[in-house]
């Protein structure tokens, strides 16, 4: 594909602003920053991935892991802005995923360990777990804020912090653990996913393709588990002071 | 000379710069059934939080049995110091999940022996024992509270309006129950109540709130006959 090939696609987002237009959703503004912040970004993480690959530096891969990381902190922080010290747990929580996953990858030889494996799939994994992340914090601040009287319940009967906000705490890691394996139930009869995809569209044989996004599928089960668990485990303390007392959760 | 079961000192909480308690200081003497009057917004549900822990004053002292607040593991200050909210919040299940919960939570076994014991305490019969909370009534969501907060076998029970949303009759068997409670088990207990007669008839001791402030303590005769203008006035608000 060439740019003016690429140029012709623009017709998709043409339509959207048609239809806003016409129909008055006030959509125009945001599918045009959509629009143009989607060709920028990923033109520069293309030539950018393009300098990495060719440089086979380990520095540039850490640093491109690390960029990723800090941007899928700086995303998701602002919808748990409400639990103090949000921004080290997310980070925390990132890094520690990445280096999980990557330890099992690379110290078993599933990928090579070449940039052209690792950057893509870290960010797979650190893109899923950003979304998890934000799927877990908006569910466990609204489960806290809904069920203080049951928090403080417990503590008042003489529970535990972490016996006190455990069933909002397991309700949370379920329901953002839940769309990740459901949708996994019904991949390749409903939809091939993106990366299976992509691979088809260059020219790479299906078998090897679905290869290797059951790959994928499988870091993701553990990357939606241990997000949600390690966010919530590392939250959890901050709702409560030393005289196990129940805060109140910070404004945003 | 009486022991007293818990002392203030000075204690002031504002939250969010609203001052809700100011400078109390009194008493609640060991082993009576002492009533708390006022009214709403007085900042009595708050001092019960106080005093059962799940608050801290900004400033002052509580001492419970002489020791200080601080001194006690928030665990073992929360069983000594049982409460009863008016809200009467349960988990969802059943009436003997309800009740094991304080033991579960010290991974305690529960026996059906000590539930149908609580059950009769409270006045609720066995055929209770699985049934659904939300098949509750007002009055029998309060004696499930009540049982629950016995469970700990606290030397102290907080009891915060369990019987002004409840109709006569459960009243006083309300009423009976913390009378028993009081003589079986020699717990002192401190009662928000809004029925000046409850506070009359079945307090040793009375306290009266105002805008977070301790205005009158004393033999529940004081209501007759306040001192201070302010308890005269609601006094007689409360009796027209």
């Amino acid at each position: 594909m060439n740019y003016l090939t690429l140029s012709l696609a623009l017709i998709f987002v043409i339509i959207p602003l048609l239809l806003s237009k016409t129909l008055k959703l006030g959509l125009e503004k945001d599918t045009t920053i959509a629009a143009v912040r989607s060709i920028i970004q990923l033109l520069a993480v293309g030539y950018l991935l393009h300098f990495v690959f060719e440089t086979e530096n380990i520095v540039f891969i850490f640093l491109m892991v690390l960029l990723m990381i800090g941007a899928a902190t700086q995303n998701a922080r602002r919808k748990g802005k409400a639990i103090k010290g949000i921004t080290w747990k997310l980070f925390l929580t990132f890094l520690f995923i990445e280096i999980l996953t990557q330890s099992i990858l690379l110290g078993l030889s599933i990928i090579p360990s070449t940039a052209q494996y690792i950057i893509p799939i870290s960010g797979m994994i650190i893109g899923n777990s950003m979304v998890l992340s934000i799927l877990f914090l908006n569910r466990f601040i609204s489960e806290v804020k809904d069920h203080v009287e049951q928090t403080e319940l417990i503590l008042s009967l003489g529970g535990t912090p972490k016996q006190a906000i455990h069933t909002q705490l397991v309700q949370s890691i379920k329901s953002s653990t839940i769309p990740t394996i459901e949708s996994q139930k019904t991949i390749g009869l409903v939809q091939l996913p993106g990366m299976m995809s992509g691979q088809i569209i260059a020219g790479a044989d299906p078998v090897q393709a679905v290869q290797f996004q059951l790959l994928i599928l499988f870091i993701l089960l553990t990357t939606a588990v241990i997000t949600s668990i390690m966010l919530g485990y590392l939250s959890y303390p901050s709702l409560f002071n030393n005289r196990m007392q129940l805060l109140k959760l910070e404004e945003k | 000379m009486t022991r007293q079961a818990i002392s203030l000192k000075d204690i002031s909480y504002s939250d969010k710069g609203v001052a809700i308690l100011k400078n109390i200081s009194g008493s609640f003497p060991e082993g009576y059934i002492t009533t708390l009057v006022g009214p709403s917004g007085a900042g009595k549900t708050t001092l019960f939080r106080l005093c059962n822990g799940l608050r801290s004053p900004n400033s002052g002292q509580i001492y419970i049995n002489d020791k200080t607040i601080n001194e006690y593991n928030p665990v073992e200050l929360r069983r000594k110091v049982g409460i009863a909210l008016q809200s009467a919040a349960m988990i969802n299940g059943t009436i003997l999940q309800n009740l094991s919960l304080p033991f579960d939570l010290q991974g305690k076994q529960f026996s059906k022996e000590f539930a149908l014991e609580l059950l009769q305490d409270v006045g609720l019969t066995s055929d209770f024992l699985h049934r659904d909370v939300k098949d509750l009534s007002g009055g029998q969501r309060q004696k499930l509270s009540i049982a629950r907060t016995l469970v700990n076998r606290p030397d102290i029970l907080l009891l915060d309006e369990i019987t002004s949303s409840l109709d006569r009759v459960s009243q006083q068997d309300i009423e009976e129950l913390i009378v028993k409670i009081n003589k079986k088990y020699k717990t002192t207990i401190i009662w928000i109540t809004h029925n000046l007669e409850q506070a009359r008839t079945l307090g040793n001791y009375t306290w009266v709130m105002m805008n977070g402030q301790l205005v009158e303590a004393g033999p529940p005769s004081l209501l007759d006959d306040p001192i201070d203008e302010k308890v005269r006035l609601f006094v007689k608000g409360h009796e027209q």
